[in-house]
């Protein structure tokens, strides 16, 4: 399952301010740390704020704050907010459904999709906090 | 979300993780009869018979206890060398009383169990459950179990002539 860009962008955002929910992030340093499109995301983040996911402050100094909570949310829930997965057609798997071959391919690639989908439901942001972390701590440190 | 039960668990230093025993089954019926919807009380009494009572070294049948009450319990076993993988602790079984949820017990339980295959030698714990069963599985997760090397299949059999 290949996520959209606007996707990924709000999922990497929610991580980075879930991190430290004290404190406020802003979308260039999202931008810069991601080597991605400020404008871009700047829309990915008004989304989330609309959401009640991310909290906005303006003025200097200002940017988002998570709100959410960490041991509820899951990375389903902000995948939701940017594309529809729960309801992919056998024309979206690239399978033709007027062959039988198309069909049982498409039932190969929904088995897999569902699999995919349970996955991100079952996943919270802060059990991917924990997992961030983990990888920090395996990361070998920089001499 | 999906989870939505409220906090009003125990302090988890109120409880204590023990072996299932015979005067505990009513309450584990009881708690299993009100998450599923569905009373099994025969099968409650074989698994304490088949895990409660023998073979205490590859199996494990424990409760946590706390204010009086049962607040949850948990089943697994060591299984050895099924289609060629190492021994290793399954979990297939594991419930907390709704209101006693998020204080900690499921943690308490399965640090229980995991403790037990630890010491029954293994260095691996794996569980399946339905892949709707978004509260179990956002809680194994949230205990740092990944996706296992395995895919689980099934078959429907169609029902033999009488």
């Amino acid at each position: 399952m290949k996520l959209q860009t606007a996707t990924s962008l709000a999922l990497v955002s929610v991580l980075e301010a879930a991190a430290h929910p004290d404190r406020q992030v802003s979308a260039s340093d999202i931008a810069a740390k991601y080597g991605v499109s400020i404008h871009h995301l700047a829309k990915v983040l008004r989304e989330l704020g609309r959401a009640g996911i991310f909290e906005a402050t303006r003025g200097a100094g200002g940017g988002y704050r998570f709100v959410g909570n960490a041991k509820r949310l899951t990375l389903f829930d902000v995948i939701e907010l940017f594309e529809d997965i729960s309801a992919r057609s056998p024309e979206a798997s690239g399978a033709d459904p007027a062959t039988d071959v198309g069909r049982a391919l498409a039932r190969i690639l929904s088995e897999i999709d569902e699999i995919a989908k349970a996955t991100f439901r079952s996943i919270t942001i802060g059990t991917m906090l924990m997992l961030v972390e983990r990888e920090r701590g395996a990361q070998p440190r920089a001499a | 979300m999906t989870l939505s039960v409220p906090n009003t668990a125990l302090p988890d230093t109120s409880l204590a993780v023990r072996p299932v025993e015979v005067r505990d089954l009513d309450e584990v019926i009881a708690l299993d009869a009100a998450v599923t919807g569905l009373a099994k009380p025969d099968y409650w009494y074989e698994l304490f018979h088949r895990y409660g009572t023998r073979g205490r070294q590859q199996r494990f049948f424990l409760v946590a206890e706390g204010g009086g009450e049962i607040q949850g319990f948990v089943i697994g076993e060591v299984r050895d060398w099924e289609f060629g993988s190492p021994p290793c602790g399954w979990v297939f079984g594991i419930n907390v009383r709704p209101g006693a949820r998020l204080g900690g017990t499921g943690t308490r339980l399965l640090e229980a169990i995991v403790d037990a295959f630890r010491r029954a030698g293994v260095t691996k714990v794996r569980t399946l459950l339905a892949r709707d069963n978004t509260l179990v599985l956002s809680f194994f997760r949230s205990q740092g179990m990944t996706a296992a090397p395995f895919i689980p299949l099934e078959l429907d059999l169609e029902a033999v002539p009488r």
